[in-house]
């Protein structure tokens, strides 16, 4: 099917917005001093309260327009039922699905173009959704919440999938069997505690997280809380040399 | 001679003047080849002056930038550690309620340096703190609609904290918030409660489930549900995190916003008094608070502040304060005769390791026997205490921990409980205080009825820390607004203790 190639083409074009991501995520321990730019801002920011505050407004604008692209689609909601309203809420994320029964999946393109042919499917649930790459969070998670028969999240790469959003996954308990959140920087180990509640899940991909300090007991762990569950977990460093933390390499695959 | 002398001495000077070497040695200019030291004082004290002439041109540069206007120096001496002479708001009490209601004032003031704040705190070590001795749970389950509120909104605090606390060009903030929920365990007496509760907690809107014996011995199969016949999980928004963290991370947007700390200890208060005359003849006291006198540390020092507004967020040391001004010690009968009820109360906290025991989905377990524990990082490691009876309570006077309590009180209920805590081994404990209110359990919030201008945020019994976001910013609004905005506490005011009506929590322990 097209789908795996389109995924496949999604991960190229945004291995660039995850690499921005990690080094924005890590550059509190990198030990090379920031580019110039970034010092002179410093200086200014520390002697005038203007450059402060011109500053705290571009950060504040960036959380604003992530927030409104996660606002709850409450109009759509009101008037094509809730099922359309999560299938629109995707698709205005650049992200994909498939709906319960059909066989065929509805992206979107790098420049959020859709075609409309889903709202031929009205009333029909979701059953798979691929939130790869895109900017959802917790307030996001709201617009997914009425989909009781979700089988499979993908949130490969999300730069704003944290804690939170894991333990609001408890809605989706019941049902959800397949889970991806590998190369997601804000999750750590205690959000991977709150997957204790989706006790149906069948495979869970937690490869190359780089929030989690010891990999190699968290996996054990997480081994022994979903039992039924086949985690992979891919990209960690496990050699014992402490002082190398974890690098972006393909080492072992850890399969039950 | 006194040419060879001067010659003697245009040598040592260009001698000194051009080789300037680190190592002090005090060969004589003319090399290896004298035999003898020169016994001159005279160029002795002189080679010293051009020794040390960098270092006086360096002193004469400073005093002539202190010399020029602009520069703080002065001949008067003064303590740098002292508060400053005028504030509007004092805030007695550098816990995470002290430093959140300082964030929140700031937050919420219209222009920049409208309120003019400071944060008085005895010892900035934090070694006697509930705050930092605290387990840093935060639930929703309790039965009063206020306390569920408080917690939702102080979760949604942490949610989003690196909006709310997060400081241009720092390092994020990283609660280590563990997701793992609470769990409480109720037995054929309590059950009633517990559903009660739980009906209201969803209707406050927490995400709280019932799980009967089998569901809980099919989630938790360590679990030993003995006695127990109803169980209450929160699925969200529940868990432990560090409590250290969120006070240095209030602490740390509140300074950057302009809020004075200072450390030192209220010892007096200067007020006016304003005697009023019931309809029945009986004198009322009403008092307004002009300055704090605000003592240094080890020593005599003092600085008297002015100012508007006092909030008294001192924890557990509450009571002492408000004795200063004369609460509690009018005659029995009237107001002034009631103290505030809240005093310091200790409470031990035992640092358990079992190998054997729960994993990663252990949830912050609490049996109806009172019996808590939860897990504390992924090594095999568990926190566990109880609240004793109120006839044992231990001695307040310091924070020694008591052993034999562990062995006797807690050990037998939590081996009994999670069978594979029978193995077990005490690696530490310590002890910190509950700022308990004696009265009903609860906070005090609100303006004292006898003290015009000092606010009450004090008294929570252990659940502090986790209101601290959403009690700070109800302070701040009834300071700023006069009254308050987004939850209603006009519940938890001290008319309840004037009207004698406690506002109890009906929980199962």
């Amino acid at each position: 099917m097209s789908a795996p190639l389109t995924s496949l083409h999604r991960c190229c074009q945004r291995s660039a917005l995850l690499l921005h991501v990690a080094r924005q995520r890590w550059s509190s321990s990198s030990a090379s001093p920031p580019p110039l730019h970034t010092r002179l801002l410093l200086f200014l920011t520390q002697r005038f309260y203007d450059v402060e505050m011109l500053l705290s407004w571009r950060s504040q604008l960036t959380r604003n327009q992530l927030q409104k692209k996660n606002a709850y689609y409450g109009y759509t909601q009101r008037f094509y039922g809730l099922d359309l309203a999560s299938a629109y809420f995707i698709l205005s994320l650049k992200g994909g699905f498939r709906f319960a029964g059909q066989s065929e999946w509805f992206y979107a393109d790098q420049k959020g173009k859709f075609s409309w042919d889903f709202l031929n499917h009205k009333d029909t649930l979701l059953e798979e959704v691929d939130m790869s790459y895109t900017v959802i969070n917790y307030r996001g998670l709201c617009n997914l919440e009425g989909q009781r028969s979700l089988r499979t999240l993908k949130l490969r790469g999300c730069p704003e999938v944290d804690d939170w959003l894991l333990a609001r996954l408890h809605v989706f308990q019941d049902s959800l069997e397949d889970l991806d959140i590998s190369h997601c920087p804000r999750i750590t180990t205690g959000g991977l505690a709150a997957l204790r509640n989706l006790k149906g899940l069948k495979r869970l991909d937690v490869s190359s997280l780089p929030g989690i300090l010891s990999p190699g007991l968290v996996i054990i762990l997480l081994e022994e809380m979903l039992p039924q569950c086949q985690i992979t977990a891919t990209g960690y460093d496990y050699s014992l040399n402490d002082a190398q933390g974890e690098e972006e390499e393909e080492h072992m695959q850890r399969q039950r | 001679m006194s040419a060879w002398r001067l010659r003697v001495k245009l040598r040592s000077a260009t001698g000194l003047l051009v080789s300037t070497r680190p190592t002090q040695r005090h060969t004589s200019p003319y090399g290896p080849l004298t035999l003898c030291r020169s016994l001159s004082t005279g160029s002795h004290l002189r080679n010293e002056f051009f020794k040390d002439l960098e270092a006086q041109l360096a002193a004469f540069r400073k005093k002539a930038a202190d010399a020029l206007p602009g520069s703080s120096w002065s001949p008067l001496q003064i303590n740098p550690n002292l508060p400053p002479e005028r504030a509007d708001i004092v805030i007695v009490g550098g816990g995470v309620l002290g430093w959140s209601i300082a964030y929140w004032l700031k937050q919420k003031e219209m222009v920049r340096g409208g309120v003019r704040v400071l944060v008085v705190e005895k010892d900035p070590t934090y070694s006697q703190a509930s705050t930092v001795l605290s387990a840093g749970g935060i639930r929703q389950q309790f039965s009063l609609l206020e306390n569920i509120h408080l917690s939702l909104a102080s979760a949604d605090f942490m949610r989003n904290i690196n909006e709310h606390l997060g400081v241009l060009n720092e390092d994020p903030v990283d609660l280590q918030f563990n997701q793992s929920g609470y769990l409480f365990l109720a037995s054929e007496e309590v059950a009633h409660i517990m559903e009660e509760n739980y009906s209201t907690q969803r209707y406050a809107g927490a995400k709280v489930s019932l799980l009967s014996p089998t569901q809980l011995k099919q989630k938790f199969p360590w679990l030993n549900t003995d006695g127990v016949v109803l169980a209450s999980y929160g699925l969200e928004n529940e868990g432990w995190f560090d409590p250290w963290t969120l006070l240095n991370a209030f602490r740390r947007k509140a300074i950057s916003m302009g809020v004075i700390q200072c450390c030192g200890e209220v010892t007096d208060f200067k007020y006016t008094t304003d005697v009023l005359r019931t309809a029945s003849g009986d004198t009322v006291d009403l008092k307004r608070i002009g300055s704090v006198k605000v003592q240094m540390p080890n020593s005599l020092e003092y600085q008297p502040v002015e100012c508007a507004i006092v909030v008294n967020a001192a924890g557990a040391f509450s009571g002492k304060l408000t004795e200063m001004l004369g609460i509690g010690s009018g005659p029995k009968d009237s107001i002034a005769g009631i103290p505030l009820p809240v005093e310091p109360r200790k409470r031990y906290v035992y640092v358990v390791h079992c190998p054997d025991g729960p994993g990663l989905d252990s949830p912050f377990l609490i049996d109806y026997s009172g019996v808590y524990f939860r897990r504390e990082g992924l090594g095999g490691n568990y926190i566990a205490g109880v609240s004793p009876e109120e006839a044992e309570e231990p001695d307040t006077s310091n924070l020694e921990v008591d052993y034999q309590f562990f062995e006797e009180k807690v050990w037998p209920c939590l081996a009994h409980r999670v069978p594979a805590f029978e193995k077990l081994k005490v690696t530490s404990a310590w002890a910190g205080f509950y700022d308990y209110n004696t009265f009903d359990q609860n906070g005090i919030i609100g303006i004292h009825p006898l003290i015009n201008n000092m606010y009450l945020a004090t008294g929570f019994s252990g659940h502090g820390l986790q209101h601290s976001p959403a009690v700070g910013r109800a302070v701040a609004e009834l300071i700023l607004d006069g009254n308050f905005k987004t939850i209603d506490l006009s519940n938890f005011s001290f008319r309840r203790i004037l009207t004698q009506e406690p506002m109890l929590e009906i929980n199962i322990v």
